[in-house]
Formats: structure tokens, C-alpha cells, sequence
């Protein structure tokens, strides 16, 4: 049973009148249950729809390469460009001229992000595992640790922590207000907003649709002169459908290119 | 005390509508100076996009962070 058929029941058992859809789409009956060393683990759908995006990713990208030609075809240049977005678009331009090494890295995010974001309208599953909290979150602390370490090894503890702590050009007593500034933007807003960013754009995707496709769904069951108000409400779960597409790949872009700022900012000293 | 006026159901929208005031004004001007400098000098508009994209990520984080508030303190 996906999400939305449990959200249909929910709406539909409520008796009169229409309840808007709440919390109980994104925790989903675990169908799997396991312990171990006395952590339990749970395999919800969401968890399948994760495995099942990231393998179908996997098996896209190593179909695109698989036979490699000089005059690509229709998969290799699909691949192909997309991978060039990454590599020429953000390692090389945004990361400066030290980024291409961090190319496959970039990529492998920014893939990851656009495997798990397009499940969110991908028919039966219909939900992005990116609207967990947990796995934007996991995905902004990796970077979070990646772009420190990142610094710390290109400019050296000492130069990296001291351009943080007193930015340099900066007038002596405006330290005061500049440090603390400083201090809470690079360790704690970055991978926050990081996280939440994605986080909330799939979550409020997954309301969005729920609210109306729900909506259209109660409408019909009304009859009436509901049915005009519900092809309204079914019309419009179609056209946010397709601006949900359009958020998918932004969200995926934006989260790549702001890793690419972070990492510019930690290889190249700050002016 | 007497109560004067009470408030009932989801406030949370209502903080939603104000949370989304600032964000709304904010990514208008970052897609506005986009298109003025494409406009402009039309050559450098793959060298701003990146930034135009940047702005208007960071401003919307605000809106959706109102978004997920009132569910998080919700009733």
C-alpha cells in the first residue's frame, strides 16, 4: 500500500468533511524489522524507494558509458552531459581551477540527490527519501566534514581556523560582531540550510501534491457541484506535478553548487 | 483577565503567510537583477547564473523553514 492510498483511507475514514493530509505520509508501517548489537533497524518503502533509486542510478550512468563512442549516441550523450553540467559547469567554474578533482565527487552527489528526488513523482512510489530529514542530513554532514577537512588541508590548520576566526580586512573592534558571525555561518548555518534546503523543498513537493490529489479524490466522492471543484483540484496536482520536476533537478543543482562554493572557499583563502 | 480576542486552529499557517512575505520580495529581486544583467550584457549570463542560483536558493531557505515550522510545532 503506497503513502497515498494510506492518506486516501485516512481522508475518507474521517467521516464528513475534509481532513488535510498531516504527518502520517512520511512514516510509513515498517515491513521489515531487525536488531543489531541492540540498535533496531526498520525497512520502510521509503528505504526500498532509496535502494531502488540509487541502483537504478548506478545502472543509468554505467549504461551510459558502457560502450563509449567517439560520435555518442542517444544514453551515452545523455550521461555525457550530464556528468559535463557537473564537472565543466561546477568543478571546474564554480570550485575554481583546483575543482576538477573533486568532479566524481560533485557528480556522484548531485546524481544522488536527482535519483532520490525524481522517486517523489515517479508513479507508485511517490515519495522522495529526501523528504526524511535523515538523509539530507547525513548527505550536508558529509560536506560539512568534507569542506573542513578540505581547508585544513589545503591552507593548514592554523591559516584556515584564523581566516575564519578574524577575517582578514576587517577593522579591529568590528571583530567583536564579525567573529561570532563567522563562527556560526561556516559550522553550523552551512550544513544546516544545507540540509534543510532539500529537505523542506521535497517535503512541501510531497504536501503539495497530497493536497491536492487528495483533494480532487474527496471532491469526486461528494458529487454534485463538487465534481467542477475537483477537476480543478486533479488539474492543478497535474501542474504542480510538473513544477515539482522542475524542483527536483533545482534542488539537485542548487545542493551541488553550493558544495562547489563551500569547497572554492576552502581551497582558496579567503580575500 | 478577560479575554478581549482568541485565536483558533492552525496559527502556524498564518506564521507560514509572514514567513513567506520576505522570501517572496527577496527571490523577485535576485531574478530581477539576473534578467537586467543578462539584459545588459547578455555574454555573461552563464558567469551570474551560478550566483543568480545561489541567492535565490538562499532566500527561499527562509520560506521553507516557515513551511516545516508549523508542522514541527504543530498543534
Amino acid at each position: 500500500m503506497t503513502s497515498s492510498a494510506l492518506a486516501l483511507g485516512h481522508v475518507l475514514a474521517a467521516g464528513p468533511g475534509f481532513e488535510a493530509p498531516g504527518l502520517e505520509a512520511f512514516y510509513p508501517e515498517p515491513l521489515w524489522h531487525f536488531s543489531v548489537l541492540g540498535v533496531d533497524f526498520e525497512i520502510t518503502r521509503i528505504t526500498l524507494i532509496l535502494w531502488i533509486a540509487t541502483l537504478a542510478i548506478i545502472g543509468f550512468l554505467v549504461a551510459t558509458v558502457r560502450k563509449p563512442e567517439i560520435i555518442p549516441g542517444k544514453l551515452q550523450f545523455l550521461g555525457e552531459s550530464g556528468y559535463s553540467l557537473v564537472r565543466d559547469g561546477i568543478a571546474r567554474d564554480v570550485v575554481g581551477p583546483k575543482g576538477l578533482p573533486f568532479a566524481p565527487f560533485l557528480a556522484s552527489l548531485f546524481f544522488f540527490i536527482l535519483a532520490n528526488n525524481l522517486m517523489s513523482i515517479v508513479p507508485f512510489a511517490q515519495i522522495s527519501p529526501m523528504s526524511k530529514f535523515a538523509f539530507p542530513l547525513v548527505l550536508a554532514l558529509i560536506c560539512w566534514v568534507m569542506y573542513i577537512w578540505i581547508g585544513i588541508r589545503e591552507q593548514g590548520v592554523g591559516k584556515y581556523f584564523k581566516d575564519i576566526l578574524f577575517l582578514p580586512g576587517v577593522p579591529g573592534p568590528m571583530y567583536v560582531l564579525v567573529t561570532p558571525i563567522e563562527i556560526l555561518q561556516n559550522f553550523i548555518v552551512r550544513p544546516f540550510t544545507l540540509a534543510v534546503r532539500l529537505f523542506a523543498n521535497m517535503f512541501a513537493g510531497h504536501m503539495l501534491l497530497l493536497v491536492f490529489s487528495l483533494g480532487a479524490t474527496y471532491l469526486f466522492t461528494v458529487g454534485g457541484l463538487s465534481y467542477v471543484f475537483g477537476g480543478i483540484s486533479f488539474l492543478m496536482a497535474i501542474v504542480m506535478t510538473f513544477f515539482e520536476l522542475l524542483v527536483i533537478f533545482l534542488q539537485a543543482y542548487v545542493f551541488t553548487v553550493l558544495m562547489g562554493t563551500y569547497l572554492n572557499g576552502s581551497i582558496e583563502a579567503e580575500h | 483577565m478577560d479575554v478581549l480576542a482568541a485565536l483558533t486552529g492552525s496559527i502556524g499557517s498564518v506564521g507560514y503567510g509572514l514567513a513567506a512575505i520576505g522570501p517572496g520580495i527577496g527571490v523577485g529581486i535576485v531574478w530581477a537583477a539576473y534578467i537586467q544583467a543578462t539584459a545588459r550584457q547578455p555574454e555573461s549570463a552563464g558567469l551570474t547564473r551560478t550566483y543568480a542560483f545561489l541567492g535565490f536558493a538562499l532566500s527561499e531557505a527562509l520560506a521553507l523553514i516557515g513551511f516545516v515550522v508549523p508542522f514541527v510545532f504543530g498543534t
